[in-house]
């Protein structure tokens, strides 16, 4: 896995990525020309100040929200310009989406809420979902609802959730920032470990150097631009 | 304190508005009702102590007939101080007045409504022209001014109208003299009112006129006041229900607030406020609030009660005879009374929530053990009180005999429906969650539980409006239905005539024998009697077919009309034999100018809409133990082709007027107008409640949709899109008003078979059939789908707009 | 300036209705009662009375009244005073109509005065049905229950025998009046001047009654014996616009003589004096207005009102000096349009009682 990059299938491609938002009577300009690439299987972490426009670049990658100019190329599609019910679609299908809170459906089950986007996406694989809750450690939760769960549970619940559908690619941004080090470190073992298994692509939106150290690449964010 | 706990106002609008929208609401429509209420009874207050009212004692004539003024004349000279009355009608333009003619010299002052006349008026009141004064709407009524000379129907000139506030509507009082020239009655009295002053001593009464008149003492209570108790009883029902809804409102709100500012309170008592010092000043802002909104709401009650005053004054006039004034005069107490109900139904609203204040722990656990939970205990709480009530429901229509009790069964059934509807709403909420498979539909189901116990409290009042809704809509259109039907039995002659003596009686008949046309003439003579202390009318029947055909008879012996023409068989109304628990073959002692007279209960018939007594007995009988009752009135049997010429020859001829002569049709039309007033207050009423719901309904999405943001947020990132969750979100609503809906229609059979089988019979004396109306409710489940839409219009255009960044957030904010 | 100057007895204003109006305002001005008596009968000099008929109601003029004052003592010696009044007063001009289309309109007052008690009552009726009426013949005037009433055996002559009855709510009395003396004319002949502007009516008295019967009072009954005098008067003129109320005596004096008097008294502090000395033999002599001296010399107050209820009377040309002091000097009659009348008795020249009757005494002086 650890080959050359250029060899790599480009599974993501960013270009000349431009985003800015109102504040007040300004414009503020997040993003100043993004070029980027992800490859199949690659794990990557986006770091940089607060600030510097790699939250907001996760949420153009994931469709969430539009640029203003350049494209966001995943595979043959150009989500960038796809209308906001193909943007949702391709959530549904393509991607795990793990945030810092607030990921999880309060009132499903743990069990509803791992199997959720699996089962939107049409992609329920009982085994697969089984296999993660063990290694999740959530086996004994299922029944449970999220406000029932410590944060790290939460969390845990969140990346199964994310990761059930088998998606090519996952996203997570300060996916452990609410938990406090050693939870962070197990938490991210796991996405770790579960990423490889899955062999999906990942990129992590992290401030934590230590954090960002674990995955493969580190591409830094300064002002909207990459340094 | 206080400004740090308003500023949760300040940044909250919205839950302010929600929370002044259901103060306002509840008092608006308690005080409203009230001010009707009120309104009526200064009225029958009047009335009665008007002249001729119930409140002075009085001789009157035993047959209920006018007497010879002489009597009046003795009785003067005999030491009694009395005053003479003539009542009668007379028609102005169409228009039926009461015409009282008083004598204003000797009137006793405590009878002395009679204004204007004690001061430098009685010159003008009693030379000629004289003055026939009225009240002012009833001046405007007649669209004249103040000194116009109207001519009656009867071609007789009035004397000039002259305005007295003091006075009921839809009376003139002049002098008796003129009384006497207008009604065409000379030298006679209806009445003579006994004057409380003392006048030294006077003769025994039946050494001065014989049995030619009886001693009526004043009476405290009057007939009005009797006869239309459970018509202000219904309105006060449907008042106090309508602030129950309005309070449900309050309820919400208060109990949102609080949940929100909980941090805030945990602040406030860490920086060393006590719980005492906190709750004083929660209480102090609840005060402030429901002041605010109880005197916006008593604004609107006084707008609400100024809209419906001339439904329940043409009901009251239409069923009772009552006048109300259409000008609403509201008393300081009234003010005050809407103001306290106010503060004490916020304060009653809140009680919990107060409650809660007091024992907040200044630290707490983490997160609060699961709603789940909290909510699965509530429910079951809920759940068993409805029982209960069920329960003392059921028990009430076994053990309870009145009005009260009748009442009581209904508020125990929509209460213990209303605290019953979480529980069953979650059990199908559970139930579809577990028949589903498919993601979303289990998250529609599931979320719908998890919303519930922010919307059970409008669900509640929505489910109460609409029982109540189908409850009485469907007595309504039972009685509807059965009353077309019973007055058609009740009015089988096809033309009315009631001459105005004995002489133009004659007449009449001697000109209608030579009209082949005229079928038959069909006697009738009515007394009045008192039955246990109920005023009640007694009807003389021809023998003959047209009775014994079409009379609504719901129970009879087989040979009922014979025993009634041969004179000791009765037939009671349906009201009189249950008021006095009578039964087929009871015996019932009649008392009349000849002696009591025995009469066996032959049949019990309908007689709806009569707050009077009724008794039908053969007219021979009737006539022998009345003497020198006045026989002026009877109903002809015409081929219907021949009414309207017939109608016009006797109108013209003898000068009858709409009162005296009626075709069947006027008639009918008349009663169905009369009747369809009648429930056109309940109507209104139903359709506030309604409304109330629907506003609760409203501001319950508001404030939910103002958390729902993190729920619904995970579902959008996961690929449903903003207008799927918000198709979504307004599925879940309206599924939930839709079950609730389906819910309220047997509750409202349930409530309208309490209506007719228990309110009614208590409140009228009658019991209607059963019946149901499809139609009717899938009209209202329309009503209520409806509503429910357009609550949720709102909070799901908000939805639908917004924006990704504001979604966003959800996940990076920290809250 | 309010109702009771106006008031009363000798009413020649407002009269009755106006009395019922309790209305000064309106007592000049509504129909009929103009400051001329249009319509009606005008009283004028040289009209010889003639009875019975004079005995009964005079329809055609605008105000009548009988008039029947007694002075009394029970079986303990202990003084009394009684009074009977009808009042007639005709709304508007033109005589007599049966029905209630009748403008004649009755009140009744009558009272019961003791030393330590005044109780009185009064009563309304209209005519034209007979609640009210008074005939000739036989004599009998009424409103409800009470009456005066006389029978076959009844002179012409002197009015006289007649039995007098009445009730309130805490007296009634009946009494039985006998005389065999002719009944005396007031003023000149029967024509008894009011002002030196015309004003007048005609006036004439029976003082000579011997009463006998029984006053109930508080449940107890007391026979009672002693002389009644009555009054008639009729007329159609109203009182001139500046006289402001009187003072009127009728005495029976120890001598066998009789009195009247009265005094007019106008704003401008000018009274107008009258009277009539009615010698033992019932000769009566109109008396000179200068010669009547009339000065009051208690004032009791009732109420707000200051009443001047002793007097001292004086008719030098006759020897008359006289003070005058109330049985009772709360004699005042809560009526509608209340009065001061009660029994005093007199001392002096002469010994004697008689009546007082005293109006348009007001709160504020006026």
């Amino acid at each position: 896995m650890h080959g050359s990059h250029a060899s790599l299938r480009q599974m993501l491609r960013i270009r000349a990525l431009t985003k800015s938002y109102r504040s007040g009577p300004d414009r503020i300009k997040v993003l100043r020309g993004i070029d980027l690439g992800v490859g199949a299987g690659e794990s990557v972490a986006l770091t940089g100040e607060s600030g510097s426009g790699k939250s907001t670049l996760l949420h153009l990658i994931a469709g969430l929200d539009q640029p203003d100019s350049g494209e966001v190329r995943f595979g043959d599609t150009v989500i960038s310009s796809l209308p906001d019910a193909g943007r949702a679609a391709f959530r549904r299908d393509r991607l795990g989406l793990v945030f810092q809170q607030f990921n999880l459906i309060p009132s499903l089950t743990v069990s509803d809420n791992l199997a959720f986007q699996a089962k939107l996406a049409g992609r329920h694989d009982p085994d697969w979902l089984r296999e993660l809750t063990e290694r999740l450690g959530l086996a004994a939760l299922t029944r449970r609802y999220p406000e029932q769960l410590s944060g790290g549970q939460q969390q845990r619940v969140a990346i199964g959730r994310a990761l059930a559908p088998k998606p090519l690619l996952l996203l997570a941004d300060e996916p452990t920032g609410n938990l406090d080090e050693a939870t962070a470190d197990e938490v991210m073992r796991l996405v770790r470990d579960l990423v490889t298994r899955s062999g999906c692509s990942f990129l992590m939106v992290t401030h934590s150097e230590r954090l960002a150290a674990l995955l493969d690449r580190q591409v830094h964010l300064r002002a909207g631009l990459i340094a | 304190m206080l400004r740090v706990l308003l500023s949760h106002w300040q940044r909250h609008p919205l839950q302010l508005a929600t929370l002044l929208i259901g103060l306002i609401a509840a008092t608006a429509l308690w005080s409203g009702v009230q001010a009707l209420n009120q309104q009526a009874r200064t009225s029958y207050d009047r009335a009665a102590a008007a002249l001729g009212g119930s409140r002075t004692a009085m001789l009157e004539s035993r047959s209920g007939d006018s007497f010879a003024q002489s009597l009046f004349v003795e009785l003067r000279r005999a030491g009694w101080p009395v005053s003479p009355l003539l009542e009668g009608r007379v028609q102005v333009g169409g228009r039926t007045l009461r015409l009282l003619g008083i004598e204003p010299l000797s009137m006793p002052i405590e009878a002395g409504t009679a204004p204007g006349i004690t001061g430098g008026e009685l010159q003008n009141f009693l030379t000629p022209p004289g003055q026939a004064l009225l009240a002012p709407d009833t001046l405007n009524e007649l669209k004249a001014s103040a000194g116009a000379v109207l001519t009656t129907d009867a071609e007789r000139a009035l004397p000039p109208l002259t305005p007295q506030p003091e006075l009921v509507p839809g009376v003139l009082v002049v002098d008796i003299g003129i009384a006497q020239h207008l009604l065409n009655k000379p030298d006679q009295l209806s009445k003579l009112l006994i004057g409380s002053a003392d006048h030294g001593p006077r003769a025994e009464l039946r050494s001065v006129v014989g049995d030619q008149l009886r001693y009526v003492a004043a009476d405290d209570a009057t007939d009005l006041e009797r006869l239309t108790d459970s018509f202000h009883l219904n309105l006060t029902a449907f008042g106090l229900l309508s602030f129950l809804v309005g309070l449900f409102i309050v309820n919400s709100a208060i109990g949102l607030a609080f949940e929100q500012r909980r941090p805030m309170l945990r602040t406030l008592r860490a920086c060393g406020a006590s719980a005492a010092e906190l709750n004083a000043v929660l209480i102090t802002e609840l005060l402030l609030l429901s002041l605010i909104g109880g005197l916006i709401g008593l604004i609107g009650g006084y707008f609400i009660a100024a809209a419906l005053l001339p439904d329940v004054a043409a009901t009251l006039r239409g069923l009772y005879g009552a006048q109300l004034p259409g000008q609403l005069s509201l008393r300081p107490s009234w003010w005050f009374a809407g103001l306290a109900i106010s503060v004490i139904g916020a304060l009653s609203a809140s009680t919990a929530s107060l409650l809660k204040a007091s024992r907040l722990p200044v630290l707490t656990a983490a997160q609060p053990r699961a709603w789940q939970d909290a909510q699965q205990r509530w429910l079951l709480l809920q759940g068993g009180a409805a029982l209960a009530l069920a329960l003392v429901g059921a028990l009430l229509v076994w053990l309870g005999d009145s009005l009260t009790t009748g009442f009581a069964v209904l508020a125990t059934i929509l209460l213990g429906a209303a605290l019953g509807l979480p529980a069953v709403l979650g059990v199908l909420l559970r139930l579809g969650e577990r028949l589903t498979r498919r993601p979303v539909a289990t998250w529609f189901w599931a979320d719908s539980r998890l919303q519930l116990s922010g919307l059970s409290l409008a669900l509640m009042a929505l489910l109460l409006a609409l029982g109540v809704n189908v409850g009485v809509g469907t007595m309504v259109q039972s009685f509807s239905r059965t009353f077309n039907v019973w007055l058609d039995g009740r009015l089988a002659a096809e033309v009315y005539v009631s001459a105005a003596d004995e002489a133009q009686a004659a007449e009449i008949k001697a000109l209608l024998r030579d009209r082949p046309q005229v079928q038959a003439v069909l006697p009738g003579v009515r007394a009045e009697v008192k039955l246990d202390g109920w005023p009640t009318d007694l009807l003389g029947f021809a023998d003959h077919a047209t009775y014994r055909d079409n009379w609504p008879l719901l129970q009879a012996t087989t040979n009922s009309w014979d025993r009634l023409a041969a004179g000791d068989g009765v037939m009671v109304s349906e009201q009189l034999a249950r008021r006095m628990k009578l039964k087929l073959g009871d015996r019932l002692q009649v008392p009349t100018p000849t002696g009591t007279w025995p009469l066996d209960i032959v049949a019990i018939y309908a007689d709806y809409g009569n707050p009077r007594g009724q008794l039908g007995v053969g007219i021979d009988a009737l006539v022998a133990h009345f003497p020198g009752i006045a026989q002026t009135r009877f109903g002809l049997r015409v081929a219907p082709e021949a009414v309207p010429a017939l109608v016009s020859e006797l109108r013209d001829r003898f000068h009858l007027d709409n009162r005296s002569l009626a075709d069947q049709s006027l008639v009918k039309t008349e009663s169905k107008r009369i009747f369809n007033r009648t429930f056109a207050v309940t109507n209104a009423l139903n359709a506030f409640t309604l409304g109330i719901a629907g506003v609760a309904l409203f501001t319950s999405l508001l404030t939910l949709s103002q958390s729902r943001l993190p729920q619904l947020a995970p579902l959008w990132a996961l690929g449903l899109t903003r207008r799927k969750l918000a198709l979504l979100e307004l599925g879940k609503t309206m599924a939930m008003a839709l079950i609730t809906a389906l819910l309220a229609l047997p509750l409202g059979l349930l409530v309208a078979w309490c209506l007719i089988a228990v309110v009614n019979v208590k409140a009228f004396g009658w019991r209607l059939p059963f019946a149901v109306f499809p139609a009717e409710l899938a009209q209202l489940l329309a009503v209520a789908l409806l509503a429910a839409l357009l609550a949720a219009l709102l909070p799901i255009i908000k939805l639908l707009r917004t924006q990704p960044a504001q979604l966003v957030k959800v996940f990076a904010d920290e809250r | 300036m309010s109702a009771n100057w106006l008031l009363s007895r000798r009413a020649f204003a407002g009269g009755l209705a106006s009395l019922l109006l309790a209305r000064a305002a309106h007592a000049q001005g509504f129909a009929g009662l103009g400051s001329e008596a249009s319509g009606f009968t005008e009283v004028l000099p040289g009209r010889p009375l003639s009875f019975p008929a004079d005995h009964g109601a005079h329809p055609d003029f605008r105000i009548e009244w009988w008039y029947l004052t007694a002075n009394l003592t029970d079986e303990h010696g202990q003084p009394l005073g009684l009074q009977w009044t009808l009042f007639r007063q005709a709304m508007a001009p033109g005589g007599e109509d049966s029905g209630w289309s009748s403008r004649q309109m009755w009140m009744a007052h009558a009272a019961v005065t003791r030393a330590g008690s005044h109780h009185s009552a009064e009563r309304f009726a209209r005519g034209g049905i007979g609640q009210a009426a008074v005939t000739a013949t036989p004599f009998n005037a009424h409103l409800d229950n009470w009456q005066l009433r006389g029978s076959e055996a009844t002179s012409a002559a002197s009015l006289a025998p007649l039995d007098v009855s009445a009730a309130g709510a805490d007296f009634s009395y009946a009494l039985k009046l006998r005389t065999e003396r002719p009944v005396v004319l007031q003023g000149d002949r029967g024509y008894s001047k009011k002002s030196e502007r015309g004003q007048a009516s005609y006036y004439y008295s029976q003082p000579y009654f011997e009463a006998e019967g029984s006053v109930t009072l508080g449940g107890r009954t007391s026979a009672v014996r002693g002389h009644a005098w009555m009054d008639r008067e009729w007329s159609s003129q109203p009182l001139a616009s500046d006289q402001t109320g009187w003072d009127w005596f009728s005495l029976h004096l120890s001598s066998g003589d009789k009195l009247m008097l009265f005094r007019l008294r106008h704003s401008d502090g000018r009274h107008y004096f009258a009277g009539n000395w009615i010698g033992n033999d019932g000769h009566s002599t109109p008396l000179p207005a200068d010669g009547i001296e009339l000065t009051p010399t208690t004032e009791t107050m009732i109420g707000e009102r200051r009443v001047p209820t002793s007097w001292r009377i004086a008719i030098p040309g006759r020897g008359v000096a006289l003070t005058s002091t109330p049985l009772n000097a709360n004699s005042w009659m809560t009526t509608r349009f209340p009065y001061w009348e009660g029994p005093i008795t007199v001392a002096g020249s002469h010994a004697g009682n008689g009546y007082l009757e005293m109006t348009g005494y007001n709160a504020n002086g006026g």
